[in-house]
């Protein structure tokens, strides 16, 4: 058989399977989700891409006036705008910069304008394209206007669109700006070390020693999560404010600066590092401890060469992942950040202070790079952490040690008091008559009615989107994950979804928000009608979180048998009777995870939500943000905390509803 | 072949690559209506290919599938007429057993009562008439496999695909379960193609053998030809053990062992050119030191040698004995004697005795196969 002579390949196109109709509603549907994704993500961040590269400018060259006599006739040769500039100098070049909106008057070009005088003017441009306003008239032609003095006071020049780096130039030149980014690199960079070593120990404490209490230990840790970032914020202006209660303790130092944002920032971002860390932790094999027990090696030198090396992909995917959540933070740099400029704030005060959207496009995408580096290394990272889990390694359990035990109980309670402080703190501020003079007790905090902000209608308003985010982002984002793990063929398909969907993890919500305002704000665009509503609140929030919700769901799905599909298409049944009698509710863990996510993310988002809100679309977590802009800390603590219970509610009502689903659904699970 | 058996599976050119690894190379097979064929091959043979290409579920490149007279070829596997059970057995874990052998007989326009009465049927044909309500998580690792033979079985497909089903199972649930499903089949007579790794699976079940190797069918037959019979030397090294001695070709049914001309079988190979000579370890009949035609039973006295026992390690049933002789140069041959004969000619370590090679069992096979295998 082998001495024949080898035969050649077929030449010719190979064979192109037939689609069955699951295929096509798969492949369909992916397209479908695909396309939100685009339009959700992808299209506005190139809106604001290409923003950030327009340029406004005046160019005074391009028109050219005439002057009559006091007698109306008689007019004066052409001269442009230019050359009187240079000969006169009113306008600076730096003043010749501009937003889309920007404006120029004319009348400073002639010192001795009076509106009443029988002076005639004459106005044209020079080039196509050139444009000033009459009024509210936009003149884009070449011919002479003829206009008498009181009219000629109304005429103002509109700047040139360009597309260039100008915008960069501006942003790098200027040092108030741009000083924002060491700002934001240093503060996150403090915050993710102090983090991380804080969370080491936690975790360290939680998995590896005796101690007691360690389940109300772990409860406190993930409390922060629950809260928006502002919060800690509030609760350190009480604590070492102006009128704090500690505020010696900072020896005549500021809370509102660098200080306050590394606080605030560990403590908001201490459940994130601890989960990963903890994860890691966990994972750890006994058999080396054992190993490292025979040959003697003394427990420091343990800790060095098995604990250290084991967690140590956990250990820098934590470091990334902190470092994205402080310098992509918003909320607390506003309320305790003062005059310390960062990244988050300046896209705010670009956009919402100065109506300066070109500037807010510039930082936001110096605020993504950081982001997008830390969150690829972060991917890098946790790829290689599957990698160290075999199958046979043995648990870890460790021993008593009085010594040990007891530090680590003293360091995991003085976490706690630090995490339930700040809380309380909140909680205590929120239900006092006038802090720190009158402390008796009042619910005159609640009766958010009376203040800015919205109004109990933001608290309904918040619960509303959360809801709705939890019910559709859950449904899109598995349904999304099924067909791009299920589907067959279709490579290049899955992988831009599997791209796209990866993407939002990399954008903070600030440059979401601002992409969204650039994108739905337009009103060319026919999706425009959704600007200033509930449904882009929500369609905005599901795509910001949509990353960690797929990767959950993905995660679920690769550990169903990948056989399922093929059996039952053998059995010519539909992948859809699949998914909804054996896929969903084999996934129905990961499914009720994915909801409580986003209802609680969705609860406390304040970045990406704070451009695209509308009066009658106020969310709770931006009435904290706005009663305590207008000074009412006291009420923002009442709301913020409102959000607490909220979230606490809700992760309660989750975990019973999830154990009576699963005792009625799950009877499989157990033997 | 005028009543012979009826192709109900043809499998024609068949060419499969992932980028650019060649997985199946021009494949073509036929298997006949009530036939069970297995495929058998190391890991990364192209079995597993060829089945999913049969099935749908991995699209050949080229060549074509003809399944009872259609032609399959580019169809998805829900077009397709057939039952398949993985070696994971897939069975949906949130259905109860009855449910998930019901899966397939849904919407297929039978009434609930002929649904209930089906899978009572199936229950009772894999010996589970009882277990109907339970979960698969709470059945052992055979009985799941018998459900989801079950469901496989459910909507009578024409075809059963088997992929390694055995191989996650207890050496002992899987010799008793690979009768069951040999019985099984017979019973129904339902073509199956069955995909295994494990030779000894391969013969006792299959009445048909398709050996493959690099993407490439080294030899289709019944498992005794292809025991008895290996066309090449990679069959016979991976059916069962074989010796493999290398030597010189002394023309048409003759080989030349360091020099001694040997009687072997007719093997076409031109006298003179470099062979490997093969002979299996259970095919050497053993001698007492000594012995001559006509008083002992040495059949063919070229074949017979003078050789040394190295070594002896009891292997329960028998005794596997490496035998040296300057033929074989630094290597030893390796022999399985019985119990019996080791006690009757006293065999033991360093005891010299005669073995003979017999000429029907001697193989020659080209040497450039070997440098393939």
């Amino acid at each position: 058989m082998t001495d024949a002579a080898v035969p050649t390949p077929p030449s010719g196109k190979p064979i192109r399977g037939k689609l069955s109709r699951d295929d096509i509603i798969m492949r369909g549907s992916m397209i479908v989700i695909g396309l939100y994704l685009l339009v959700t993500m992808a299209l506005p961040l190139y809106a604001m891409l290409s923003k950030s590269f327009s340029t406004y400018t005046f160019n005074l060259g391009a028109y050219e006036v005439q002057v009559s006599d006091e007698t109306g006739a008689n007019f004066s040769e052409p001269v442009s705008f230019a050359a009187m500039n240079a000969e006169m100098g009113v306008v600076s070049d730096s003043d010749l910069i501009a937003g889309s909106d920007g404006r120029l008057g004319v009348t400073q070009f002639f010192p001795d304008f009076s509106f009443r005088s029988p002076v005639m003017y004459r106005v044209r441009n020079t080039v196509d394209g050139g444009r000033f306003l009459v009024g509210s008239t936009l003149n884009e032609g070449t011919d002479w206007t003829e206009l008498d003095s009181n009219t000629f006071r109304r005429v103002q020049l509109r700047p040139e669109k360009a597309t260039g780096l100008g915008n960069f130039q501006a942003y790098f030149s200027t040092p108030a700006l741009s000083n924002s980014i060491k700002n934001s690199v240093i503060i996150a960079l403090i915050s993710t070390v102090i983090t991380v070593t804080l969370a080491f120990w936690f975790a360290y404490a939680l998995n590896r020693s005796c101690m007691r209490f360690k389940g109300l230990f772990r409860l406190v840790a993930m409390a922060p999560i629950l809260v928006p970032s502002l919060l800690p914020g509030i609760a350190l202006v009480y604590l070492f404010g102006n009128q704090g209660m500690l505020k010696e303790l900072l020896f005549g130092a500021s809370i509102y600066g660098p200080i306050g944002i590394v606080i605030g920032s560990v403590f908001f971002t201490f459940p994130h590092a601890f989960l990963i860390i903890s994860t890691a932790l966990a994972i750890s094999d006994a058999r080396l401890y054992e190993a490292s027990v025979v040959l003697r090696a003394s427990p420091w030198r343990t800790f060095w060469t098995v604990t250290i090396p084991g967690a140590r992909y956990g250990l820098v995917s934590a470091a990334f992942v902190v470092f994205n959540l402080v310098i992509t933070d918003f909320g607390l740099p506003k309320v305790i950040g003062g005059q310390f400029n960062v990244l988050a704030v300046d896209i705010y005060k670009q956009v919402i202070g100065q109506q300066n959207f070109e500037m807010g496009a510039v930082v936001s995408v110096v605020l993504v790079i950081p982001a997008i580096v830390a969150f690829a290394i972060d991917r890098i990272v946790q790829s290689k952490q599957v990698a160290l889990l075999s199958a046979r390694s043995v648990p870890h359990a460790p021993t008593p040690h009085a010594a040990k035990d007891w530090s680590l109980f003293a360091f995991s309670s003085l976490i706690a008091v630090f995490i339930l402080g700040m809380l309380g703190v909140c909680q205590f501020a929120a239900l006092v008559k006038f802090w720190p003079y009158d402390l008796s007790f009042s619910l005159n905090n609640y009766q958010f009615d009376r203040m800015d902000g919205g109004g109990w209608g933001a608290y309904f308003n918040s619960i509303k989107m959360a809801l709705l985010t939890a019910v559709i982002g859950t449904a899109v984002v598995f349904f999304g994950a099924y067909l791009v793990e299920k589907s067959n063929g279709f490579k290049t398909g899955r992988m831009l979804f599997q791209m796209f969907a990866m993407l939002p993890m990399a954008i903070p919500g600030m440059v979401l928000g601002l992409a969204y305002i650039f994108f739905f704000n337009n009103p060319e665009n026919p999706l425009h009608f959704l600007y200033g509503t509930m449904a882009i609140l929500v369609i905005c929030t599901v795509t910001h979180f949509y990353t960690v919700s797929h990767l959950t769901a993905t995660t679920a799905l690769q550990q169903m048998d990948r056989e399922f599909e093929a059996v039952s298409a053998s059995l010519k049944q539909p992948t859809l009777k699949l998914f909804t009698r054996v896929t969903v509710p084999v996934s129905l863990p990961a499914i009720l995870d994915i909801s409580i996510y986003l209802f609680v993310n969705a609860m406390t988002t304040v970045s990406a939500v704070v451009f695209l809100y509308s009066p009658k679309t106020s969310l709770a977590s931006i009435a904290v943000l706005n009663m305590d802009d207008a000074g009412d800390i006291a009420p923002a603590a009442a709301m913020g905390m409102m959000i607490f219970y909220t979230n606490a509610a809700a992760r309660i009502l989750h975990l019973v509803a999830s154990r009576g689903i699963m005792a009625r659904t799950q009877a499989w699970r157990g033997r | 072949m005028t009543d012979g058996p009826k192709p109900y599976l043809t499998i024609e050119n068949v060419w499969k690559y992932y980028g650019k690894f060649l997985a199946l190379q021009d494949v073509s097979l036929t298997i006949n209506e009530g036939e069970l064929v297995c495929f058998l091959g190391p890991s990364g043979c192209g079995k597993t290919t060829l089945l999913r290409a049969i099935a749908g579920l991995d699209l050949q490149s080229s060549g074509s599938v003809t399944q009872a007279g259609k032609d399959v070829s580019n169809l998805p596997p829900s077009a397709r007429d057939f039952g398949i059970v993985f070696q994971s057995y897939a069975l949906f874990p949130n259905l109860t057993i009855e449910r998930n052998v019901a899966y397939g007989l849904e919407n297929t326009g039978k009434s609930k009562p002929e649904i209930t009465e089906r899978v009572a049927e199936l229950l009772a044909l894999v010996g589970l008439p009882d277990q109907g309500k339970k979960y698969p998580a709470q059945l052992s690792g055979g009985q799941q496999q018998r459900i989801a033979l079950a469901r496989a079985l459910a909507t009578s497909p024409g075809l059963l695909l088997l992929d390694e089903p055995l191989s996650a199972l207890d050496a002992k649930v899987r010799v008793h379960l690979r009768h069951e499903i040999k019985e099984l089949q017979r019973k129904l007579g339902v073509t199956t193609v069955m995909v295994t790794h494990d030779q000894e699976e391969a013969l006792a079940m299959a009445d048909r053998i398709v050996v493959m190797n690099h993407g490439v069918i080294e030899q289709v037959g019944s498992p005794t030809e292809i025991y008895r019979e290996p066309t090449s030397l990679f069959v016979a090294d991976f059916i069962g053990e074989m010796n493999q001695i290398p030597a010189t070709s002394g023309g048409d049914g003759a080989v030349r062992i360091g020099g001694t001309a040997m009687a072997s079988l007719s093997h076409g190979l031109a006298d003179g050119a470099e062979i490997i000579a093969a002979i299996r370890p259970n095919d050497i009949i053993p001698h007492g030191p000594g012995a001559r035609s006509g008083e002992d039973v040495i059949e063919t006295e070229s074949n017979a040698l003078e050789v040394k026992v190295q070594e002896m390690e009891f292997l329960g049933s028998f005794w596997r004995c490496r035998l040296g002789n300057a033929l074989f140069g630094s290597q030893d041959l390796i022999a399985d004697f019985s119990i019996n004969a080791v006690r009757r000619l006293g065999l033991e370590e360093g005891a010299d005795m005669m073995v003979e090679l017999p000429r029907n069992r001697l193989m020659a096979f080209a040497q450039s196969e070997a440098a393939a295998a």
